[in-house]
């Protein structure tokens, strides 16, 4: 287990390092002239000259990405160019919400999913699988903003049980539900298609294999060998999809935070993007990456814990 | 005939009749039916929509603007008039462009890829999978607003970036499946015959990595289908005035509450294609791993 820890950890600090690397060069090399496109076309080249000094652009490439990471690793993560604010605590606040959002889209679809993927199993290629397989795959193939404007069509504007407009809720429960349950709505489809066919696939699997059979010919009776065997080991993978499908919540966040107007990060990247605000689009980003790799780390060392077979082979 | 001859020719006769086995396996499945009705639709839509539009596209008329569906516009008119079904079917053109080019860019770059780094391992393996690693932390949308946002966007450069996405998920499934064929008897064989490693790769493993291919292309049209329309509707992908349909739902957003259908329709038409790829994706994945 301590081998095949230090190695995992070892290579998801390596990604870490590369992944580091890339945001600096992306957001770095790509903008060009930064001081130009902050001052605008009316600027003298002195000017110009003169703010690319002041955010140190002037330095080596590999300098800068030595100050920009030691910085970043104290917190300091430089100043906004268009909101003047520090970029730490902007993107933190926006960061923060965005996790509320997923936690509640997470925490009222995953255990529906894992029935229905569960009850597909069960019923393994009958109609009721076939439904259910097909409706995970349709729900996991549409892009979030289809979702979110038939969402939005139907529950603020058909019915108007909803605002259009989400914000982040105060701690009571018809503010959270209020203001949460639209915008988490496209996330939740999402999820349901991932979880599901996991849970599906996992299932069959374990249906199949030697020891639920010598189970049932030992005469264990049914509800014994579905939660004593089966789900022991079809739940497995689904875990680790769970884990996983919390980094890639960020990524399908930017379209659902714009489509309902929600101060989280997804929005914050987009509207950092179209504004070439640098420090927000760097630490914002690489804040997500990092989510995604430690998110896949505690998956797999999840997934090791709860399987011997992974801890031991290594 | 000599019996080399002969034998190429049961090898290659077996072969179509295998082929021909898989297609009506997959014929048999009511999802890959269905999904292919669909995409055909579609395509010949994105096609010949000229010929099948009631009204001219572009075509404004501000006097009957926002106006529900009605015998004249079955879908309604959108904020300048225009005739919202026959921008329906206009938009699938930019998005069957968009889409199938950036899947071939991405399907290639990562076959060489994948090949290359299966075939030799090592140092540039190792490396190269660390870097796929890295690469895989970002969620496709954000790589793609940041770069878009910073270049400036085109139809090109969305097909192109998009292409440059998917080269190294293609890359690690090709990857996996070299790493299995590399230590087989026939690539032994051809290296004792004293081929070439280029010769190794293509002529020899290549043919027997096709299925996974193939499967891994019709997943990644359906991404690609997914990503192109996200970007249009972040307005980083096709401009206006096109009847995109990604960029008409971002536009007719603001709308919405006078006038759903604008983006009603373009979107259940979005809904259905990239439903319908992901049917004909799953049923071919079914057929090829049996």
């Amino acid at each position: 287990m301590l081998t095949y820890l230090s190695k995992r950890l070892l290579l998801a600090l390596v990604t870490l390092v590369l992944v580091s690397f890339i945001v600096f060069l992306a957001s770095d090399v790509l903008p060009g002239d930064v001081g130009r496109t902050i001052l605008g076309n009316f600027a003298t080249q002195a000017q110009v000259h003169a703010l690319d000094v002041k955010l140190g652009l002037d330095h080596p490439l590999l300098d800068r990405y030595w100050i920009w990471v030691s910085h970043f690793v104290r917190g300091n993560w430089g100043t906004s160019y268009t909101l003047q604010v520090p970029v730490f605590g902007l993107v933190m606040r926006h960061f923060l919400n965005s996790l509320i959002l997923g936690a509640f889209a997470l925490v009222l679809i995953v255990p529906i999913s894992i029935t229905f993927g569960v009850l597909a199993a069960t019923h393994h290629d009958r109609p009721l699988d076939r439904v259910i397989s097909v409706t995970g795959m349709s729900m996991l193939a549409l892009p979030e903003f289809v979702t979110g404007i038939v969402v939005l069509v139907v529950f603020s504007i058909v019915v108007h049980w909803f605002p259009v407009s989400s914000s982040v809720p105060v701690f009571s429960l018809p503010s959270i539900v209020r203001n949460l349950f639209l915008p988490a709505l496209p996330e939740m489809v999402l999820i349901f298609g991932y979880v599901s066919r996991m849970a599906r696939a996992g299932t069959v699997e374990a249906l199949n294999a030697g020891y639920t059979r010598t189970a049932v010919l030992k005469g264990l009776p049914r509800h014994r060998v579905m939660m004593r065997h089966v789900l022991r080991n079809s739940l497995l993978p689904t875990i680790t999809v769970v884990a996983v499908q919390a980094g890639y919540l960020v990524g399908s966040l930017i379209v659902v935070e714009t489509i309902f107007n929600y101060p989280g990060i997804g929005n914050l990247i987009y509207t950092a993007a179209t504004n070439h605000d640098q420090p927000v689009l760097q630490a914002a980003v690489f804040l997500v990456a990092l989510v995604y790799t430690l998110s896949n780390l505690a998956a797999d060392l999840l997934y090791a814990v709860f399987n011997p077979r992974v801890r031991l082979a290594s | 005939m000599s019996a080399l001859e002969l034998s190429s020719r049961s090898r290659l006769d077996s072969r179509r009749a295998r082929a021909r086995a898989t297609f009506g396996q997959l014929l048999r499945s009511a999802s890959f039916d269905v999904g292919a009705v669909i995409v055909v639709f579609w395509i010949v839509d994105a096609i010949f929509w000229h010929a099948l539009v009631p009204q001219d596209p572009q075509a404004l008329n501000p006097l009957a603007a926002l106006q529900g569906p009605t015998a004249a516009h079955w879908f309604g008119t959108d904020w300048l008039g225009r005739d919202v079904f026959s921008r329906t079917l206009a938009g699938s053109t930019s998005v069957l462009e968009i889409a199938p080019l950036a899947t071939l860019l991405g399907i290639a770059g990562g076959t060489v890829v994948g090949l290359v780094t299966g075939y030799y391992g090592g140092a540039v393996d190792a490396l190269v999978m660390r870097l796929v690693d890295a690469f895989l932390a970002f969620p496709l949308v954000i790589i793609a607003v940041l770069v878009l946002s910073l270049l400036g966007t085109s139809e090109i450069t969305v097909i192109v970036l998009i292409g440059v996405i998917f080269t190294p998920v293609v890359s690690r499934t090709v990857r996996s499946v070299v790493l299995v064929e590399r230590d087989k008897e026939y690539v032994a064989s051809a290296r004792l015959r004293g081929e070439g490693d280029w010769y190794i790769m293509t002529a020899e493993i290549l043919p027997n990595v096709t299925t996974p291919i193939i499967v891994e292309s019709t997943v990644r049209l359906g991404y690609a289908i997914f990503t192109a329309a996200t970007l249009s509707f972040l307005s980083l992908g096709i401009q206006q005035p096109s009847p995109d349909w990604g960029l008409t739902i971002s536009l007719g957003r603001q709308y919405l509450q006078i006038a759903p259908w604008i983006v009603l329709f373009p979107a259940v038409a979005l809904a259905t294609l990239v439903v319908a790829v992901n049917l004909v994706a799953d049923s071919i994945q079914q057929v090829m791993a049996q």
